[in-house]
Order: structure tokens, then sequence, then C-alpha cells
């Protein structure tokens, strides 16, 4: 298992769990990082201060690598510009997309989000790319020069959990680049299933900040993502669709 | 329901006898005031449906008809459509009031986790050309007029940055004479150097206006309607541009359409039937978001409360209760909308119901002009003394007000929440809630 790390535009990891931004805490950052084993935290460049109050920048620690992502941005260009402003504020070269035309949903524009990743990533920005898990969209992503793909789950913020599952599976199956299940996660089990499945990683973060025991639930999403990601290694057995597996084979009348 | 409006007319004695004459005038005679719904010159008419759609709803609806079967069901559907909301609204769902609270606190954590916005508004100028009887600005009030300059209002913004702050709201009263656009944006330009987010609650503007002030820094525009309530409207609004009700009432769609990222939206509980505001304002929200689903919105949930010179101004009908009801049920409704709790509410109210449903609130308020720096060298923002207190209910009057005389202009109306910004920060973190100063970014 030690050789098992999930690589980002040739960075390597060995924590397969992301914290996602939104709703920001010491103490959330700090279970994640300690007992879910967070190596990359989400920030977002809007919720950074300019003054000395609190800062979510000085929250998260300097072994972690930062993620910045554009929430904020309306279209394509307004990602671009946060991204490079992320950029100028010492944030490295990591940018997740997020461009949402829809205050009421977040839902992410597919379309504006392939225009911002092809800029970004002839800039040199290692893109992670937030979208709606369609197959088609995904392989413009990788065409645009995506470091990796982010399906939502299920509405941001909803815990509803794999709702787009089926979809999911097909850009697990089909694209080459890491696949993270971003959005809706919401309870360890889902990690675990996302990872079963053959993600990549898992963002996360309502389902943290939100839980009445911080640490342990940070810890119960460590030990979720790690035991789906060890079943998906190990070659998952049968699942049987319907019905009861016949005993005698049905091909037992071929001859040799 | 008797509004008793007469409670509202305060006659200064500053006035001549003319202008006693025509003051009294339109208090008592309809057909002495303009009609209400005719734009004056220079407003833009803008082509929009969502008046209609907002006020279909409103006009027809009967909350005596819904019950506790119908409270019910809204609060096990798992989205809330229109009529679900309006059940919430009703008096059945009185009973339900803590059911309520913890379906809008699941709602705000699912979308807003723990947090806490903070913002401080600034009042420039308190010059109105308006009449609107329940206001400590309306402009036969006898109150200090003040309108800050360029330098002022520099020095004012530092002193509150300096505290830490990301967000101001600059208010003025209702003067285009007094404080021109220019004036305002230039104010804002000097905002935008200082803060990350610039937000302003002016008079209603055209297009244009509202473009050129986003240009200078501005992407929040707030505009209270008051009252949906056409005829409570015409009773209180009785001189100036703001007695045009449909100008007024497009005002957000004309932000939005200026470009602005997003617009605040209320109503003042206690001037009309509040259940009907209360749906009226989030239907606004409701439909205008459908139209420019971009836009963030928010929506305000002010109270009347006395002003300098009437302390006889109180919200009628719309108690605690009923005003957490308001807000369960906006937040049930729309659980994206950002939800603002202002001062003139309770330390207690406030501590409580950002827990439920509220996401934003004011810190270090000052209603009056200019006198920022004096409340941020203290702890608090001026406490009344007891020999304060003791004056206020002797004159009637706003014992804050007349100390701030010496300093500034007067109040618009009296604060409930003194806190500073040091205060409100750390209440709000012991009630294990996360304040953040800033989730904007201008592009």
């Amino acid at each position: 298992m030690e050789n098992d790390k999930l690589v980002l535009g040739g960075h390597e990891f060995n924590s397969r769990f992301i914290l996602g931004s939104g709703k920001y805490s010491l103490k959330l950052i700090e279970a994640a990082v300690q007992y879910a084993g967070a190596e990359i935290i989400t920030c977002a460049v809007r919720r950074a201060n300019t003054k000395e109050h609190e800062n979510i920048l000085d929250y998260i620690p300097k072994s972690a690598t930062l993620l910045p992502n554009t929430s904020g941005a309306r279209n394509a260009d307004e990602a671009v510009r946060i991204a490079r402003l992320a950029r100028e504020l010492g944030c490295g070269d990591f940018v997740k997309i997020e461009i949402m035309r829809d205050s009421k949903y977040l839902l992410p524009d597919n379309y504006e989000t392939i225009k911002a990743t092809e800029i970004l990533a002839k800039e040199g920005f290692v893109v992670l790319p937030y979208m709606h898990a369609d197959l088609n969209v995904a392989r413009d992503l990788v065409n645009a020069g995506a470091a990796a793909v982010m399906p939502l789950a299920a509405p941001i913020g909803s815990n509803r959990g794999l709702s787009a599952k089926d979809f999911i599976q097909i850009l697990i199956d089909e694209i080459e680049l890491p696949i993270i299940v971003d959005a809706g996660i919401g309870k360890p089990s889902q990690a675990c299933e996302a990872m079963e499945m053959g993600a990549a990683a898992v963002m996360a973060n309502t389902a943290l900040a939100t839980a009445g025991d911080l640490p342990r639930m940070a810890a119960a999403f460590k030990s979720a993502i790690e035991a789906g990601r060890n079943a998906y290694l190990s070659g998952m057995g049968r699942v049987l669709v319907r019905g009861a597996a016949a005993s005698d084979p049905l091909t037992g009348f071929l001859r040799d | 329901m008797n509004y008793n409006d007469e409670r509202y007319f305060v006659d200064s004695d500053t006035l001549s006898p003319e202008a006693l004459a025509r003051k009294h005038r339109i208090e008592t005679d309809p057909s002495a005031r303009s009609n209400h719904m005719e734009y004056m010159k220079g407003m833009e008419v803008i082509k929009s449906d969502i008046h209609d759609k907002v006020m279909n709803h409103v006009d027809s609806v009967d909350f005596s008809k819904y019950t506790a079967r119908d409270v019910l069901a809204a609060l096990d559907h798992h989205t809330c459509t229109v009529e679900d909301f309006k059940a919430l609204l009703s008096p059945a769902a009185a009973p339900y009031l803590e059911k309520m609270a913890q379906r809008a606190k699941l709602e705000t954590s699912k979308h807003f986790g723990n947090t806490v916005y903070f913002f401080t508004p600034l009042y420039i100028a308190n010059y109105c050309e308006n009449y609107c009887v329940y206001c400590g600005f309306n402009c036969y009030n006898k109150i200090k007029r003040m309108q800050l300059t360029m330098e002022q209002i520099e020095h004012e913004m530092k002193v509150i940055a300096d505290s830490g702050m990301e967000e101001v709201l600059i208010l003025t009263g209702e003067s285009r004479a007094k404080s021109s656009v220019e004036y305002i944006g230039e104010a804002c330009k000097i905002a935008h150097k200082y803060f990350r987010m610039v937000g302003v609650e002016v008079y209603p503007m055209n297009t244009d206006e509202y473009k050129y002030l986003h240009e200078c820094g501005v992407d929040y525009v707030t505009v209270f309607q008051e009252t949906y309530d056409k005829v409570r409207y015409e009773q209180l609004h009785l001189l100036g541009h703001k007695r045009i009700y449909p100008y007024r009432f497009d005002s957000q769609e004309r932000a939005l359409m200026g470009g602005m990222r997003g617009c605040g939206f209320s109503a003042l509980l206690g001037l009309s039937d509040f259940r009907k505001d209360a749906l009226a304002s989030a239907l606004h929200v409701f439909y205008l978001q459908k139209k420019y689903p971009h836009a963030e919105m928010s929506l305000s949930c002010p109270r009347l409360r006395p002003i300098v010179n009437n302390d006889k101004i109180n919200p009628l009908d719309v108690h605690e209760k009923e005003l957490c009801q308001v807000l369960c049920a906006y937040r049930i409704f729309m659980p994206f909308v950002g939800i603002t709790v202002s001062s003139r509410e309770s330390k207690e109210f406030r501590n409580g119901i950002v827990k439920i449903a509220a996401t934003k609130v004011s810190a270090g308020v000052s209603t009056g002009v200019g006198d920022h720096e004096e409340k941020y060298k203290k702890d608090e923002c001026k406490p009344r003394t007891t020999e304060e207190n003791a004056r206020a209910a002797v004159t009637g009057g706003n014992a804050a007000a007349t100390e701030s005389e010496e300093a500034g202009g007067d109040e618009q109306f009296e604060i409930n929440d003194s806190r500073s910004f040091d205060t409100m920060y750390k209440d709000i973190s012991g009630e294990g809630l996360q304040p953040v100063l800033n989730d904007y970014l201008y592009v």
C-alpha cells in the first residue's frame, strides 16, 4: 500500500481525502489534517481576509498543499483572474476551478469550466475542474490539460451521497485521469462507496463541518476512504445483479 | 386592522404656519398627495413580469385557510413549495415554531455550516427629501442633518477597516440633491480601497447609475420596499421619490441589469400585514433569482423601531415569536439565501437566531452620521447610562442621539444591540459559530 499514491500534476500524495472549502474553522482544518490525514486543503480565495483577523490562509499548516478554488467566478474570465490572483497571493500552482452561474444550487457550468481549464493549464497551473459527470465534457477537460476531473456526487452541501453514481462510474471507467468525487458526500459510507467504485480521492467539507464530534468524524472518513480504496485495489468480489447463481453451469453442455 | 397612523405624526416647532398646514393636509387628505403609482420624470421604466408574479400570490393568499396538517406536510417535504411556504407563514404554524426552527437550522447548516458573516453600516449623510412617516430621517423630522466630506468618509472608513472589518454597507438618506450619485460613487471608490465588499443602501437609481456605482467598486445593492401593500404604501410614504411604488419595486432588477453581483430585499415588518409582506419579500427574491440565477440574494427582516422625536413607533403585532416564524419560513423556503438580522433586534434575539436561520449580522453599528471613531474607541458602542435612559424615557427621544449631536448627524432609528465589533466577534465565537469577515471577491 505504501506505493499507492494519488498523483496530481506530477505531485504525489499519500492521503485520498481532500478537505473542501465552504465551511471553515480552525477546528475543522485541525481535525481534517490530524485525524483524516488530509494533505490537500481547499481554500476559497474569496474567503481570504486582507486584514489581521483570523485569516483562513493562516489556519492551513505549511505541510499541507493548498488548493485555492475560484468560487465566486461566474464565467471563465473571472475564474482565470481569480486563479492568477491566488498564485500571486502565494497559494502555489494548484487550482480548483469552480464556475457557477447559479446561486441557488451552486451547480458548475461545464462549458465555461472547459474554457478556463484550457487557459490555466497552458499557464502551468495544476488544474482540478469541478464539473457535472458528463463523459464528453470530461474528455474535453482531459484534452484541455486538466490534472484530474472532479464530478459532483450530489448537490453541494446536500449530504445526499452518490446521486450521480452511474455517471461517475462511466468517468472512472473511461477517463485516464484521477476522478475525484466532490460535493454531496454526507457520510463515511458514501465516501467508501465512491472509493470502492475506483474514485481516486474524495473531497468533503459539510459532512465534517456539521458533525457533532469533528475529530471522530474526520477519523471515520479516513478509515472509510482507506477501506474503500483497499477494496477497490483488492479486486472486488462478484456482486450478483439479480437472482441466485446457477450451481450447474449454464454452459455445461458445450463439448471440448 | 386599525393602524392608527396618528402615532407617526410629529410636528416640529420650527415649521412655518404654511409648511405646517401643508404637512397636515398631506397627512390627512389623500387627494393632496401625488399618484404613488405614476413614475416621476427621469425614472427609468423597465419591462418586467416580476411584480405581477409576486403580487398574484400576495393578493390571493388567505392565511387562515392553512391548517396544522398543511404545516406538518410542509415540514415533511424535501423541498419547500410556494404553497408550503404560505403554510409556514400562516397562524397555523405558530404551535410548530420549534419544529420549524429545527428544520431551518438543518437547512442553514447544510448551506452555510456554522458561519456568520459580519458587516458594518456607515451612514455618510442623513439628508432626505421623502416624508416616510415612520422614519427618523423623514424631511419633516427636526434632527441634526449632516453629510460627511470625502476626507471625513476616508477617516471613518479607516477607523472601521482598522478594526478588521472587511465589508461595509454605505447608507445615505434619500436626497438626490444633497447626496448625488457622483457623491455616493466617490465615497464608494474610497470604500473599495479599504474593504473587500462594498454594498450600498441608498435611494433607488436607474440602470446606468447602478452601472456607474458598480464601476466605483459596489457589488451589492439593498433596497427595502418597506411594505408591498400598495394602499398602506401610499398612506405611509407621503412625499418624495420614494412615494413611487413601482420604481422602488424594480430597483433590485435594475441593479442586476447594471452589473451588480447581488441585492438585498426587505419589508419593514409592522407597517402592514406582516405575513403578506413576508410572503411578498420572499417571492420577490424567489422570482428574481429565477430570472437572474447568478445573482446572490439576501433578505433582511427589520421591525419598526422608535425614532428621534417619536418613541410611540413599535412593530405592532410582530413580536419576537412572529419574527422567528418568518425567519424560519424564509430559511426553509430558500435555503440558499443570506438572511441579515440588524441591530434593531436585541443581543439575545440575535445570538439565538444566528443558530437557527440568520447568516449575517451587523456589528459596531451606528445609525447616526460620522461617529464611528468614538464608537470604535470604546469596548461597547455607546452603552446608555442610567441617566441617559431616564432622559430618553422623559423626552421620548433617543438619548444616544442627543449625545451624538455634538459629533455628527442624528440616527435613523434606535438600535437595540449596541455591541462593538470585538464584543460581537467574541460572542458569536462563544456560541460555537464561526465569524466570517470576508466571503467575497470583486472581479
